[in-house]
């Protein structure tokens, strides 16, 4: 192989659980950074693009106007983006809140909760100008930006999660019979 | 000129968040912030959702430790269908839990230490930011890296046996557990080959407290003053005044030792605890009703918990937990830093903790699942890795939720963390002209040392990257830094 490929990751409106996932490849991941080079991600500090990227790897929904700058952003400085789990392919847990008005879910979180509904005689609501805008739904990333491929699972398993990572970047053909793809 | 700074995103901790610190023409900071930006709405749309979901539901609020969410959940549903809380569920049922909640603060714990913060302490806080990772640190240090990530493999397996997955599993149900322990899984955690066993992991933990300690006797100024202020300490104990991570009375502690909650029932939360709501962030600020908003906060997680028990129930922890309560009188320790070792200690207890449980024949009982009268109403507490995490649901008649409450451990750290970023930005950024990534770095390691989990912050996904902008007076944006 010639270069080392470089990968970029990041989470959305997500748990993180599709990147303690990926961590679940365990003693594999000291093989992975002989073959790569990661770039922006939440495990290390490079928080901006400072070289353009083979692989993005992006977990979670888009459900705030952040979220729809950091995917555009992976979309130009990756070559191949990847939507990891459930949350990123079709919105996920998140997207629960679809159905439901974005103004009832605030007020039920700051005003209503038994909890703050003495305490917050205010009726104060996170407003500022330092919190992004919600988007009235929770969407699917390839809504957003074209997404090359899709990796199913709440979270996708380890195994999943490596085996593929391989064929992208080795550039080997991946075998994926029907057993490995669990969609829960 | 007034100036604004921006730390966005926030790395190496879980979920979304940036920083912002407002400095005046002679560069004092006037104003500092840790902003979560990210927002679910988790309390309204689970409501309609029948209430055996929400152990499964609500835990995809966090995938780093979806068990702490899985079990409180659970907890607070043992009590909605009769079965109480603590000698309630069956011996299977509650142990089975247990070694399910002790896999998960041992992972959680190792991949705080070993993955997230022990870069800066490695490479040192102003480091280069392309090699301060834990990257980095497997080129570097790699017998290190590898005890990491075989130790958070080892919890992680554990989780797989009780919760069926390693992440977002299914193994707690109301009332019980739906399944016990193979004589097989068990002999595998208490006699697998090296180092996948629970002894060698007990070693490694005590390993892992000798290297935080010999770092401290080197950097003793640095790790007692970096971020220190005093607080009140908040936890769970069991009754009798012991560390318990699963089950136990609500306790809090001021800063100088005097009991303020006197071991109270968690049932009975809103009693003592409510939140206060402010513009500029989605996390909420519980304090205790009697003391009030201004100082009813406190701190929760790993320094509170051995700040508030009399005691640890295992050995190999105790005796760690007797030097660190020597190193400050028996007073409580109120260092923000010294938060690294409590977390180790507790690595330490939960490795104790797996090998007893795997030892009990109490999982091997066919007995999983109790039942008793429905209740409307049910809440669970239990202390997750970053401290106490609470649920309260009420469920209709048709067993449709109506109501959801939750307070995470993150957000009962939300006022400290906010004055360690103070403390730090002052220190650190007064009177500066220029300002470096190293000290931008600082702010970020006094919120790391919180282990904040900001994804369940937000109650649902999220992630915190931090990022710092710096405003003049006037609220114009001066210097924006996202560390790169």
């Amino acid at each position: 192989m010639s270069k080392r490929k470089i990968i970029a990751t990041t989470s959305l409106a997500g748990c993180f659980g599709c990147h303690m996932s990926f961590l679940d490849i365990d003693e594999r991941i000291l093989d992975l950074i002989q073959l790569v080079e990661f770039n922006k991600s939440p495990i290390d500090d490079i928080k901006k693009f400072s070289k353009h990227c083979d692989i993005g790897l992006i977990e979670g929904g888009v459900c705030n106007s952040d979220n729809v700058e950091v995917l555009k952003e992976f979309r130009k400085h990756c070559d191949i983006l990847v939507s990891f789990g459930e949350c990123a392919i079709m919105g996920g847990l998140p997207a629960l809140r679809n159905n439901i008005p974005i103004q009832e879910c605030i007020e039920e979180a700051y005003l209503y909760g038994p909890s703050v509904e003495e305490a917050n005689e205010k009726g104060i609501l996170p407003n500022d100008i330092e919190i992004p805008m919600l988007l009235d739904k929770v969407y699917p990333c390839h809504e957003v930006v074209k997404i090359d491929y899709f990796l199913p699972g709440c979270p996708p398993r380890a195994d999943l999660i490596w085996d593929i990572l391989y064929a992208l970047i080795t550039g080997e053909e991946v075998e994926l019979p029907y057993e490995v793809i669990k969609y829960d | 000129m007034p100036k604004k700074i921006t730390i966005e995103p926030v790395t190496r901790v879980e979920g979304h968040g940036k920083v912002t610190i407002h400095l005046d023409d002679e560069r004092n900071v006037v104003q500092s912030r840790l902003h979560i930006v990210e927002f679910r709405g988790f309390e309204r749309f689970i409501q309609g959702r029948p209430y055996w979901e929400a152990p499964v539901l609500v835990q995809r609020l966090c995938g780093i430790c979806p068990v702490s969410h899985h079990l409180a959940a659970a907890k607070a549903m043992d009590v909605i269908v009769g079965a109480g809380t603590g000698e309630g569920l069956t011996p299977a049922g509650e142990k089975m839990r247990r070694l399910m909640h002790y896999g998960q603060i041992f992972q959680s714990h190792v991949l705080h230490f070993f993955h997230l913060a022990s870069p800066d302490l490695l490479f040192g806080i102003d480091a280069d930011p392309m090699v301060r990772n834990i990257i980095g640190v497997a080129m570097e240090h790699k017998e290190l890296a590898v005890q990491g990530v075989m130790m958070r493999k080892f919890g992680q397996e554990i989780i797989e046996v009780t919760a069926g997955k390693k992440i977002h599993g299914t193994g707690a149900i109301p009332g019980g557990i739906n399944k016990n322990l193979t004589p097989e899984e068990r002999d595998r955690f208490l006699n697998g080959a090296d180092p996948l066993n629970a002894g060698k992991m007990i070693e490694w933990a005590e390993e892992a407290i000798d290297f935080f300690t010999s770092y401290h006797a080197k950097n003793k100024e640095f790790i007692d003053n970096f971020a220190a202020f005093p607080s009140a300490h908040l936890s769970l104990v069991r009754e009798d005044g012991a560390m318990d991570l699963y089950h136990g009375v609500l306790r809090a502690v001021d800063a100088n030792g005097k009991v303020i909650l006197h071991d109270v029932d968690y049932q009975d939360y809103l009693d003592y605890i409510a939140e206060e709501v402010r513009s500029w962030t989605y996390m909420k600020f519980p304090y205790l009703k009697e003391y009030g908003k201004q100082t009813g906060w406190y701190r929760v997680g790993p320094l509170a918990r051995l700040n508030t028990c009399d005691f640890i129930p295992t050995p190999r922890a105790q005796k760690a937990f007797e030097k660190f309560r020597a190193y400050t009188n028996g007073k409580p320790n109120n260092m923000s830093m010294h938060m690294h070792w409590a977390r180790l200690i507790e690595v330490l207890h939960a490795g104790e903790m797996i090998k007893q449980l795997l030892e009990d024949p109490d999982l091997q009982s066919e007995d999983l699942v109790v039942k008793g009268e429905r209740q409307p109403e049910g809440v669970g507490v239990i202390e997750a890795p970053r401290g106490t995490l609470f649920h309260h649901y009420r469920v209709s008649e048709q067993d449709q939720i109506t109501m959801a409450n939750l307070i995470v451990s993150t957000t009962n750290n939300n006022e400290p963390m906010n004055r360690a970023v103070e403390d730090v930005a002052k220190k650190y950024l007064t009177g500066q002209e220029e300002i470096k990534e190293g000290m931008l770095n600082a702010v970020e390691v006094a919120i790391r040392a919180y282990d904040p989990c900001l994804s369940c912050a937000t109650h649902a996904l999220g992630k915190m990257p931090l990022k710092i902008t710096l405003l003049d007076s006037n609220g114009k944006v001066l210097d924006k830094k996202i560390k790169s």
